[in-house]
C-alpha cells in the first residue's frame, strides 16, 4: 500500500492499536478483580479542603458491560474492515472500491436513459418534454452556480436565454462549447493605444456601433485606432466573431457592463473569461442533453 | 508551616471576572453570526464584520477567553485547596493572567482584520503562537509546582484532570502551530496536505477532548462534590475513566475526516477510538451525577446544584451522540451538515458553559467573602440558559438531518434532486431558531453576571488562611 513507505510503519500502527486496546482491557481487569474486587461503598480515607472525601463503589456493572462491548466492537471492526497497518480486512473493503461500485450502480441504471437521448438530434430533443426536464436537471446541477438558476447569467457569466451567442448558437456550437470549455482572452490595450486618451477615445467609438450618444470628435479619433486595433477581431461594423470568440459590439448585450467606465475597463485591461471543459466529467451523452436544453432556452417566445 | 499563610485568591479572583466578561463578549458575537446566517443583510458589508472573520473570533472568544479563564480561575483555587497550599511562584501566575489576557486581546484584533493561519480553532498567527506558549509553560510550572509541595500524599482527582489537561494542550499547540513565517503576520503550516489535515484534527478534536472535557471534569470533580456536600461516588471509577479517557481520545481525530483523502486505516482507527471513548467519558458522568445519591433532594432547593447536575447531563447527551457521529455510516449523513454544529453546542453550552457558571455562582461570592445575591435569579439563569440550549440543538438537529438527506437526494436519473441553494434556503427557520436560542443563552448569562455583580459589587477582596490538613487515617 502506497500509505507508508517502509513496513516499519505498517508494524507500528498494526502493534501499537492491538496493544491500545489490550491495555483498556487490562486497566478494566485490574479495576474489577483481586483486592479491588468489592462491593461495599468504603469511604478511601482520603480527606482535602475540609470536606472533600469520596466514596470507592465498584464499577457499575452495565458501564462495564458497554465498555467490553465497544472493546468486542472494535476488535472485531478491525478483523473485517482495514485499520491495522496494510492488513486489509477479512471483507477487503475500500473506500474508493464503495465510490466505484455507487457510480457502477448509477451508471448501470441510467445509462440506458442518456444512450437514447444521445443518439436522438438536438433539434428534435428540444421538442421532447422528457429530455428537457433532465437537461434542466442537469443544468441545475452543473451550470446554475455560474449562469444563475434562471440561466440569465450574470456580469462575466452570459446570458443563455438570449439570441446572443458569443461561440454561435447553433447546437454544434454550444456542445463543441460544453464538450471542451472556451477561453475569452480580451487584451489589454491601454498601453497599445496611448494610454488614457486612447481608451476614452476607442470607448467613444465603441459606444457610437450600437448608436449611443458619442463626442464626436473624440469617436472619430477613436475610429482610427479601431480599425488598426480592434477590427480584426470585432470586424468593421463591431458585428464580433463567434469564431474567436469575440462579441458583437453593436448590440445591447454587454458581457461585463454596458457603462462607459466598464467599456473603457474592458478595452483597457482586457478580459479573461473561462468556461470550463465539461466533457471529461459529463461525458459526450449528458453534455449533448446539456446542449438541447440551452439551445432551447433561446428558442423559447 | 505557619497557619497565618494565606491562598492566592488575587489571580483566581482576576480569571473568574474575565471568565464572565469573556464570556459575554463571546456569547454575544456568537449571537450576532447566528442571525447573520438567517439574515446576511448583518454583516453590513464591512468586511471586519463578515461571518467568515466573525466565527473564529466567537470559537475564539468562548473557547479559549471564557473557557480558558474558567479553567484558570477553578484550577488555581482547586489546585491550592486541594494540596493545602499556597499557590507555587506567584509571579509566574500573574503572567499567566496578563499574558493571557493580551492573547485574547490580539485574537480580537487580528481575526476580524483577517489575519489568520486558517486553522480551525487555532486560527492565530505564530506570534501570538508563541505568546501562547509563553503563558501554557508557565501555566504549567505554577500548576505542578503547586502540586509537587502539596501537604497532602494523594492528589486529588479534579487535579489529575487539569494536569492532563495542561501537558496535553501543550503538545497539542506546539505539533499543530508548527510553521513557517512568511511576514510578521503570515505563516504556512509545516505540515501538507492530508498531513496537515490530521495534525489539525488530531489538534482539533483533543482540543475538545482536553481542553473542554478534562479540563472541565477536573471542574467538576471539585465543584460538584463541594456544592452537594456528598463525597465522589466512586474512586476506582475516576481511576478507570481517567486513564482511559485520555488514552483513547488522543486516537479520536481522523473522525473529523471520513471519506476524504485520508487513507481507510486510519480512519478506521478514529472511528473505533471514538466508539471505545463512549464508556469512559460516562465514567464521569456517572461519578458526577452518582456524587448526589443522598442528596437529591438538594435539587428542588439548591439551583447552582442543579446547573453543575444538567450540565452533567448535556456532557453525557454530547458525549454518547459524538460516538455514534463517529460511525462512518452516520458521518456520511451528518458530515458538514448543521447536525455537526449542533453537536458541539449540546457539549459546549449544555457541558461545558453551564458547568463553569455553576463553578462561578459557587467561586466568585466566596473570593469576596459573600453570600450569592439571589438564588432566584440563578433559577431564571438555570431556565433561560436551558430553553435556550434546547431550541438551539432541536433545531440543529432538524436542520442537519434535512440538509445531510437533500444533499443525497437523486432523482430516477441520476441529477440531485436539490441544488446547493435550495439546501440553504430550506435552513432559514431552522437558523432563526437557532438564533433565538442563541439569544436565551445570552440572555441568562446577562442575568448571571448582573446576579455576581450584585453580589460582590460593595465588597472587598478577602485574605484566606490556609487550613491545616485533615489528619490522614
Amino acid at each position: 500500500m502506497a500509505d507508508f513507505n517502509s513496513d516499519f510503519w505498517h508494524w507500528y500502527i498494526a502493534i501499537l492499536t492491538v496493544l491500545s486496546i489490550l491495555a483498556c482491557v487490562w486497566l478494566l481487569r485490574w479495576m474489577t478483580t483481586g483486592h479491588q474486587k468489592q462491593d461495599e461503598a468504603e469511604s478511601t480515607g482520603h480527606i482535602w479542603d475540609g470536606d472533600l472525601t469520596e466514596l470507592n463503589n465498584p464499577l457499575p456493572r452495565w458501564w462495564l458491560g458497554l465498555f467490553y462491548i465497544t472493546i468486542a466492537f472494535g476488535g472485531f471492526y478491525l478483523l473485517l474492515y482495514p485499520g491495522l497497518g496494510t492488513y486489509a480486512g477479512l471483507l477487503e473493503w475500500t473506500s474508493k472500491g464503495e465510490y466505484e461500485q455507487e457510480v457502477e450502480a448509477v451508471e448501470t441504471r441510467v445509462g440506458p436513459l442518456f444512450a437514447r437521448y444521445q443518439e436522438t438530434p438536438i433539434l428534435d430533443l428540444i421538442k421532447d418534454e422528457n429530455a428537457l426536464k433532465v437537461g434542466e436537471r442537469l443544468y441545475l446541477n452543473y451550470c446554475s452556480t455560474c449562469h444563475g438558476s434562471d440561466a440569465r447569467g450574470a456580469r462575466g457569466y452570459p446570458n443563455l436565454r438570449d439570441k446572443d451567442w458569443i461561440w454561435g448558437g447553433d447546437p454544434e456550437s454550444i456542445k463543441t462549447t460544453l464538450m471542451n470549455g472556451r477561453i475569452g482572452a480580451m487584451p489589454a490595450w491601454e498601453g497599445p493605444l496611448g494610454g488614457e486618451s486612447g481608451v476614452d477615445e476607442v470607448t467613444q467609438y465603441v459606444l457610437s456601433l450600437s448608436g449611443r450618444a458619442t463626442i464626436e470628435d473624440l469617436a472619430e479619433k477613436g475610429k482610427a485606432k479601431y480599425e488598426v486595433f480592434c477590427i480584426a477581431c470585432h470586424g468593421p461594423t463591431g458585428a464580433g466573431n463567434t469564431a474567436l470568440g469575440a462579441p458583437n459590439l453593436s448590440d445591447d448585450t454587454w458581457l461585463y457592463g454596458g457603462s462607459i467606465s466598464r467599456i473603457a475597463e474592458s478595452i483597457a485591461k482586457g478580459r479573461n473569461g473561462q468556461m470550463p471543459a465539461q466533457g471529461e466529467r459529463l461525458g459526450d451523452a449528458k453534455v449533448h442533453l446539456l446542449a438541447a436544453y440551452v439551445y432551447g432556452l433561446s428558442q423559447e417566445k | 508551616m505557619t497557619s497565618t499563610e494565606t491562598y492566592n485568591y488575587k489571580v483566581v479572583r482576576q480569571f473568574s471576572i474575565m471568565t464572565i466578561v469573556w464570556g459575554l463578549v463571546g456569547m454575544s458575537v456568537g449571537v450576532l453570526i447566528a442571525a447573520q446566517l438567517a439574515w446576511p443583510v448583518l454583516n453590513f458589508d464591512i468586511p471586519w464584520l463578515t461571518f467568515s472573520r466573525l466565527r473564529p473570533l466567537h470559537t475564539n472568544a468562548v473557547i479559549f477567553a471564557f473557557g480558558g479563564c474558567a479553567l484558570f480561575a477553578t484550577s488555581y483555587y482547586v489546585v491550592q485547596h486541594t494540596c493545602h497550599v499556597k499557590l507555587a511562584f506567584p509571579a509566574l501566575a500573574a503572567f499567566t493572567f496578563w499574558g493571557w489576557q493580551a492573547v485574547i486581546l490580539l485574537a480580537a484584533i487580528t481575526l476580524p482584520l483577517g489575519i489568520t493561519s486558517s486553522k480551525e480553532y487555532a486560527e492565530l498567527e505564530w506570534p501570538i503562537d508563541i505568546l501562547i506558549t509563553l503563558v501554557w509553560v508557565s501555566y504549567a510550572l505554577v500548576f505542578f509546582a503547586t502540586i509537587v509541595k502539596r501537604r497532602i500524599p494523594h492528589i486529588y482527582v479534579a487535579n489529575w484532570f487539569f494536569g492532563a489537561f495542561i501537558i496535553t494542550v501543550a503538545v497539542l499547540h506546539l505539533f499543530n502551530s508548527a510553521a513557517l513565517p512568511v511576514s510578521f503576520w503570515k505563516s504556512y503550516s509545516a505540515y501538507a496536505g492530508v498531513q496537515d489535515a490530521m495534525v489539525q484534527w488530531w489538534y482539533g478534536h483533543n482540543a475538545v477532548g482536553f481542553f473542554l472535557t478534562a479540563g472541565f471534569l477536573g471542574i467538576m470533580y471539585y465543584f460538584v462534590p463541594k456544592q452537594a456536600g456528598r463525597p465522589v461516588y466512586s474512586y476506582r471509577l475516576s481511576v478507570v475513566h481517567f486513564w482511559a479517557l485520555v488514552f483513547t481520545y488522543i486516537w479520536a481525530g481522523p473522525h473529523h475526516l471520513h471519506y476524504t483523502a485520508l487513507p481507510d486505516w486510519a480512519q478506521s482507527l478514529g472511528m473505533i477510538m471514538s466508539l471505545i471513548l463512549l464508556a469512559p467519558s460516562w465514567g464521569g458522568m456517572i461519578n458526577g451525577i452518582m456524587t448526589l445519591s443522598g442528596a437529591w433532594h438538594k435539587l428542588r432547593t439548591d439551583p447552582v446544584l442543579r446547573l453543575l447536575i444538567v450540565s452533567i447531563s448535556f456532557y453525557g447527551m454530547s458525549t454518547f451522540e459524538g460516538p455514534m457521529m463517529s460511525i462512518k455510516t452516520v458521518n456520511a449523513l451528518s458530515h458538514y451538515t448543521d447536525w455537526t454544529i449542533g453537536h458541539v453546542h449540546s457539549g459546549a453550552l449544555g457541558w461545558v458553559a453551564l458547568v463553569s457558571m455553576g463553578a462561578m455562582y459557587y467561586l466568585i461570592p466566596r473570593l469576596f467573602g459573600r453570600e450569592l445575591y439571589s438564588l432566584k435569579l440563578v433559577e431564571v439563569h438555570f431556565w433561560t440558559a436551558t430553553i435556550g440550549i434546547v431550541l438551539y440543538i432541536a433545531s440543529m438537529w432538524v436542520a442537519g438531518i434535512m440538509q445531510g438527506l437533500m444533499w443525497r437526494a437523486v432523482n430516477a436519473d441520476g441529477t440531485l434532486t436539490y441544488s446547493f441553494v435550495e439546501s440553504v434556503q430550506a435552513m432559514h427557520p431552522y437558523y432563526i431558531v437557532r438564533t433565538l436560542g442563541g439569544a436565551f443563552f445570552l440572555l441568562g448569562a446577562v442575568v448571571m453576571a448582573y446576579n455576581l455583580w450584585r453580589s460582590i459589587s460593595d465588597a472587598k477582596p478577602i485574605e484566606v488562611a490556609i487550613p491545616e490538613p485533615a489528619s490522614v487515617h
